[in-house]
């Protein structure tokens, strides 16, 4: 296991997420597990991310028409970050509320929108950002560093 | 416990991945939201659900769980099973509802994983 990746090139990963493509989250977040499982990093680092990226490309698929996530890999850290074209967030601090959720039944029925997907994020990332526009569409951003204060260990 | 033993104490009938059997199950989590998946399945648990779509399987698989049951006699497509046996995620069917089947497996032996999902006590 490591803690930094001094000998490896940069990575860049980009999934296209399609509106209801719910199949593509969990296989966006199963691909990049096994690329990171490549590169040896720490399962508690590969566990966070994978978590992070589910949830996020999650939000895409139910929340917004179409989006783009991208998915960067530094000697020291991971950047995850979505853009999507949507209906964006009207009230951050509301949607950051467990249980709150505006997913459709449709979403709910299989399991998803129970309103823990931003909590979760944020717990799983060393750091979190949203820029969002109501009826345009959100961007995320989140990292996740090899050595972490937040997460030691 | 192994997840054949697991079998046996549920009557459960192996949907696939029959070579995984001899799985060590270290904890159980039951749940049907897909969230709370992701939080508390960790490796080697063992994942309980009513939840019979593709995204249990996915979230199984990227969750290292040691398989998955299906509570109720539930039973998802050919299509979902097929998928399940190509990614090794051993799925079974019990017919116990979701409250005796945690209850049989926790007078087993087995616990939930009481620490903190994230490892952050």
């Amino acid at each position: 296991m490591v803690d930094s990746l001094q000998y490896t090139p940069q990575i860049t990963l980009e999934f296209p997420i399609g509106e209801k493509d719910f199949f593509m989250a969990g296989e966006s977040a199963s691909r990049v597990k096994k690329t990171l499982q490549q590169l040896g990093l720490k399962q508690d680092i590969i566990r966070r991310v994978a978590i992070i990226i589910y949830e996020a490309a999650m939000n895409v698929a139910i929340h917004a028409s179409h989006g783009l996530l991208t998915v960067h890999i530094d000697p020291e850290s991971i950047s995850i970050q979505t853009d999507d074209k949507g209906v964006g967030i009207p009230d951050i601090e509301l949607a950051m509320r467990e249980g709150y959720s505006t997913a459709p039944y449709e979403a709910q029925e299989m399991g998803f929108g129970a309103g823990m997907g931003l909590p979760n994020m944020k717990q799983c990332s060393d750091e979190l950002s949203l820029d969002t526009k109501v009826g345009k569409g959100t961007t995320l951003k989140a990292k996740v560093y090899f050595i972490s204060k937040e997460h030691p260990g | 416990m192994k997840l054949k033993e697991v079998q046996q104490i549920l009557d459960a009938e192996v949907l696939c991945g029959e070579d995984c059997l001899e799985r060590e199950v270290t904890t159980c989590f039951a749940c049907d939201l897909i969230s709370e998946m992701l939080l508390y399945v960790k490796p080697q648990s063992l994942l309980i659900t009513s939840l019979i779509n593709a995204h249990v399987i996915h979230t199984a698989q990227v969750m290292d769980a040691s398989g998955v049951i299906f509570v109720g006699g539930k039973k998802p497509d050919e299509g979902v099973i097929r998928n399940s046996a190509m990614n090794n995620v051993p799925l079974l069917t019990t017919p116990h509802p979701i409250f005796e089947c945690c209850g049989l497996l926790f007078t087993n032996g087995i616990e939930g994983d009481k620490k903190n999902p994230l490892g952050r006590d």
